[in-house]
């Protein structure tokens, strides 16, 4: 098989810890892509990180390949989405065929004036190589290859690893664990935690193929066609002229036989045609679960991503829920950490966590179950409604061939203020931000550029500039030390000359701001370090925002605020 | 009124994120009430289903219009 990708081998070193004990405060287990962003995140605010992974190279084969527009924004703030934009292709839209006949499309980003498309197409190990390359420009970020971590003890105050290599084993007692070993996560099984869900009974084959061909890059989803009777087929647009496709093959195909090329090459030659000539890049024949354990965080060990929850690869919800797994981890550690918040803010990482990962299985196991039929009734409703979406706007809305993963809302989590003023629109507490364009000192950018890793209160001016001792009074507050980056969203460039030098402004340059976040003269918006909103109001206060932060990061003293 | 084609799911006291979502509530909901059910039962489980329904929406030149659509769409042998 042909090969566009040379893997690359990362040296081994011997640790000086073998043979005898050391003490580590965070450690991360697992340089996936999850493990990774974990990992750099935490070092970005400023922590010591180990780094460890049982291999000494990046993801091999066909594994994830859609990365949604919040993983890109997730990314950005990280240092490596502009790597996985040059490098990936990005797309928009998705078709969906019955038979020989298109039924459907859709276009993941209707809106305009956001910096990130709705999804970028890029192969796991380009991912995985360049969160690398930024892992390797943090000093505090140290990676051990072929370091495997063969026993776990876990306790109240923290864990003692076990840790084995090539020159022996050596024992590390660590504060903080993070596990993110993958779908067989071998800490799970360690620490005798359990992971229960639904298997479900079909298999399906990935070839990807190398070939020059004029197809658009879009998704293109087919459900019986002429090709394939009976079964779905997807193909996708991958980085280096790889093509995607991945055929349905039922339950009771042989997985061994249907990897054989003589198998595979005459399945895709019928699916595009003899004009195309093609190579095979990988093939493999996987099945699926969606699962979840029952808390991501045992003592004070923290599972992310597939260690933690699994989906069917329909809506590409793996490893772009895993990447939120650490975007909502990370800072609530770097409290707890640094004493601005108690223990306790860790347990919300489960809540809010647990919670996306039940709506990711829940639209996963909707698309498999749509995708393939269980009973003879669900089959003939199926294609009643690919036939009556031909005409019939309604049905086409129920074509379920994925529902391509997008951040949840985390509406009725306790870190939230609920409102107490009318606002119209999505962006409630819990909401994860929409972007707008915002012009900042005179040059062009991104709101979501400016948000992130720290506290921020964003409070709009329209026709007046916002009081200068509310500025500097919303500016001091603190909680347990903690305090926010306060920006002032301008409705033009005069209004933000008044602002003058009393805050940082952003330019609400075409007004999406104003419209996304229902925003009136005055109106603020407390949002977390995970860019997510917190609380909002018509009018700040010193003792909203010191109330709103405060139950943010489980520091609430109110006795009825649900932090416990 | 004319019968509805444009998707029409919605859930009082539910707020909606994702425009996709209602009408998947409304499918997993209906393939999960067939749940154990045997072919002939799914198919009284249906005809019950549409006496329900139609007794619901009650203006008749809608149901006529519903009536014809479906017919229409029927696969021929």
């Amino acid at each position: 098989m042909l090969s566009t990708y040379s893997y690359p081998k990362f040296d081994y070193r011997r640790p000086a810890e073998i043979g005898g004990r050391a003490a580590r405060q965070i450690v991360v287990v697992g340089a996936g892509p999850v493990g990774l962003a974990t990992a750099i995140d935490l070092a970005q605010l400023g922590h010591s990180v180990l780094l460890l992974d049982d291999d000494n190279t990046v993801s091999v084969g066909s594994r994830g390949l859609c990365y949604a527009k919040r993983t890109l924004e997730i990314l950005d703030r990280l240092g490596a989405g502009q790597h996985v934009m040059d490098k990936g292709v990005s797309w928009n839209v998705g078709r969906t065929f019955n038979g020989s006949d298109e039924v459907y499309s859709f276009n993941l980003s209707p809106e305009p004036d956001h910096e990130r498309p709705g999804m970028i197409n890029l192969q796991q190990y380009y991912l995985e190589e360049f969160l690398l390359k930024r892992a390797n420009e943090l000093t505090n970020l140290e990676i051990r290859w072929q370091n495997k971590v063969v026993a776990v003890d876990a306790h109240k105050t923290g864990s003692t690893i076990t840790v084995e290599t090539a020159d022996g084993n050596y024992l590390l007692d660590v504060e903080w664990l993070i596990v993110g070993d993958g779908a067989r996560s071998g800490i799970r099984r360690l620490l005798g935690l359990d992971i229960e869900g639904r298997v479900f009974q079909d298999r399906f084959l990935i070839a990807d193929v190398v070939m020059k061909a004029d197809f658009p890059a879009e998704r293109w989803f087919w459900f019986d066609p002429p090709f394939h009777p009976n079964q779905s087929v997807l193909l996708h647009r991958e980085a280096d002229n790889v093509w995607r496709i991945d055929f349905q093959l039922g339950w009771d195909a042989d997985p061994e036989e249907e990897k054989k090329p003589e198998k595979v090459i005459p399945r895709i030659r019928a699916m595009l045609g003899e004009q195309h000539a093609f190579d095979l890049e990988w093939v493999s024949v996987y099945t699926f679960q969606c699962r979840r354990m029952k808390n991501f965080r045992h003592e004070r060990v923290f599972f992310v991503g597939d260690a933690a929850h699994q989906v069917s690869p329909f809506g590409a919800r793996g490893a772009n829920s895993g990447l939120q797994d650490a975007d909502n981890l990370a800072w609530k550690l770097m409290l707890v950490i640094n004493g601005s918040a108690p223990e306790r803010l860790l347990d919300t990482y489960h809540e809010e966590r647990s919670y996306a990962a039940d709506e990711n299985i829940m639209n996963s196991t909707r698309s498999t179950d749509f995708i393939t039929p269980k009973s003879a009734v669900s089959k003939l409703f199926r294609n009643s409604v690919l036939d009556l979406a031909r005409q019939h706007r309604f049905a086409r809305a129920l074509v379920n061939s994925g529902r391509l993963s997008v951040p949840s809302f985390l509406y009725h989590s306790s870190l939230n203020t609920p409102d107490q003023e009318q606002f119209s629109g999505k962006m409630i507490p819990g909401a994860p931000m929409e972007d707008a364009p915002m012009v900042s000192e005179g040059k062009p950018g991104w709101l979501l550029r400016h948000i992130g890793n720290t506290f921020v209160l964003l409070v709009y001016a329209d026709h007046q500039p916002i009081a200068a001792d509310l500025i500097q009074e919303l500016q001091d507050c603190r909680v347990r030390g903690l305090a926010v980056r306060l920006f002032v969203v301008a409705a033009d460039a005069k209004l933000a000359a008044a602002v003058g030098t009393q805050a940082r402004v952003l330019i609400d340059c075409k007004g999406r701001f104003k419209e996304r976040y229902d925003a009136v003269h005055g109106t603020a918006y407390l949002v977390r370090p995970d860019q997510h909103v917190a609380a909002r109001w018509r009018t700040a206060s010193r003792e909203r925002l010191v109330a709103a932060l405060a139950r943010a990061t489980c520091n609430s003293t109110i006795r009825s605020a649900p932090c416990h | 009124m004319p019968l509805m084609t444009e998707p029409n799911f919605k859930e009082f006291d539910r707020p909606v994120f994702r425009e996709f979502s209602p009408g998947d509530d409304f499918y997993e909901a209906l393939i999960a009430a067939h749940e154990g059910l045997s072919e002939a039962q799914s198919h009284e489980f249906n005809a019950k289903l549409v006496l329900f329904l139609s007794n619901h929406i009650g203006d008749l030149r809608v149901l006529r219009e519903a009536f014809r659509l479906a017919r229409e769409s029927v696969t021929q042998p």
